[in-house]
């Protein structure tokens, strides 16, 4: 640090928000990573009929292919809004 | 005997992965291997200007592939190393003129002609091309700067590399992948602008074989058609060789990573 430093503007450093934004995308493309084409779409059109009875984000919806001894499950999972009594169940 | 395959490749273009097959197999040349260096860029080709061959290119990997010419007559002997050869990509064919039997054909024609290494320049992307060049290959260097895109590609070229090559589909064990950090500048990651070596080791899970700082040397190698490595004073060209060197095997600790420290007149004015 120099002593005429406090004349520069000095931006944030921004490697660590970097890091971070690199650490969720990258453990979910991941998991992801050789399921099914479908998947994507089969998430799309779920978020069309819960939209029918509660409003979701698309993010809310979580679709994972888990594979486990010779069998895979589709594992779904639906996070509602939270404050309102939601007329769907969260399916898994 | 058959020649060990070397993929360079990345998913992101402009991260050095020329750059870094040419300084990459003229260290194993000059290691005193028998190298042919292959760009599978067609329709792109730049290899050609990155090892200063470009005036010499009659034949090409595509005339080969589809038998206009022999091998002989399309490997481009180095001028500076007589063990080292250069095969250039077509620039006039469309990115289908090479197909994976016609790949084949020629890593094997290779082989047989007692080649120790090839070394397999990918063009970007995760298309044909860069699925030909990965496909048949023993060793993969994953090029990647300390930069978001690029660090992504990479996971993504990771992935492909662990499932669409021969060695995956053949269950032979898995290609060896190494990952080599470029462009990467000691100040920035000092300040905090710019993702850190272990950074990148953390978020991809795999550790780095060689750290590439950025130089100005790289770009005056480029412009005179010298690779990089045969700038011995520069500290890119010795990270490359350090580099080459972990590959064949050697252990070499990680240089050029730390900021040079700051004079006393930098440090009261800054700069």
């Amino acid at each position: 640090m120099g002593i005429l430093d406090f004349l520069k503007r000095k931006p944030e450093p921004t490697a660590g928000l970097a890091k971070e934004r690199l650490r969720i995308i990258v453990a979910q493309e991941r998991s992801t990573r050789g399921a099914p084409d479908y998947l994507p779409l089969l998430r799309n059109e779920l978020l069309e009929v819960i939209k029918k009875y509660v409003h979701v984000d698309l993010e809310a919806i979580n679709i994972n292919v888990e594979r486990d001894s010779g069998h895979e499950v589709l594992e779904l999972s639906v996070a509602l809004p939270e404050g309102k009594q939601a007329a769907a169940t969260p399916a898994t | 005997m058959t020649a060990e395959i070397i993929v360079v490749t990345s998913g992101k273009g402009g991260v050095g992965k020329t750059t870094t097959s040419a300084s990459l197999a003229t260290g194993l040349a000059m290691a005193g291997k028998k190298v042919a260096v292959i760009d599978f860029d067609v329709g792109l080709r730049n290899l050609d200007l990155i090892m200063g061959c470009e005036r010499r290119v009659v034949y090409d990997f595509v005339n080969v592939v589809h038998g206009e010419a022999t091998l002989k007559q399309a490997l481009i002997k180095d001028k500076r190393h007589e063990n080292l050869y250069v095969l250039a990509a077509s620039q006039t064919r469309d990115k289908d003129a090479l197909t994976q039997e016609g790949v084949e054909k020629v890593l094997d024609g290779l082989s047989e002609d007692g080649f120790d290494y090839i070394v397999c320049d990918s063009p970007a992307g995760i298309e044909k091309g860069a699925h030909l060049a990965m496909y048949f290959a023993d060793h993969a260097v994953v090029v990647v700067n300390p930069e978001v895109s690029s660090v992504r590609d990479s996971d993504r070229i990771l992935g492909l590399l662990a499932s669409k090559t021969r060695r995956a589909e053949r269950g032979d064990g898995a290609i060896k992948q190494h990952l080599l950090l470029t462009r990467y500048s000691p100040v920035r990651v000092a300040s905090g602008d710019m993702l850190s070596v272990k950074d990148v080791e953390e978020i991809l899970g795999i550790s780095v074989v060689g750290v590439i700082p950025e130089s100005e040397q790289v770009l005056a190698a480029s412009n005179s058609g010298v690779p990089v490595i045969l700038d011995a004073n520069s500290h890119a060209g010795q990270a490359y060789s350090d580099t080459v060197a972990r590959i064949l095997g050697e252990e070499r600790a990680l240089r050029f990573l730390d900021a040079p420290k700051k004079g006393f007149l930098q440090r009261v004015f800054g700069g």
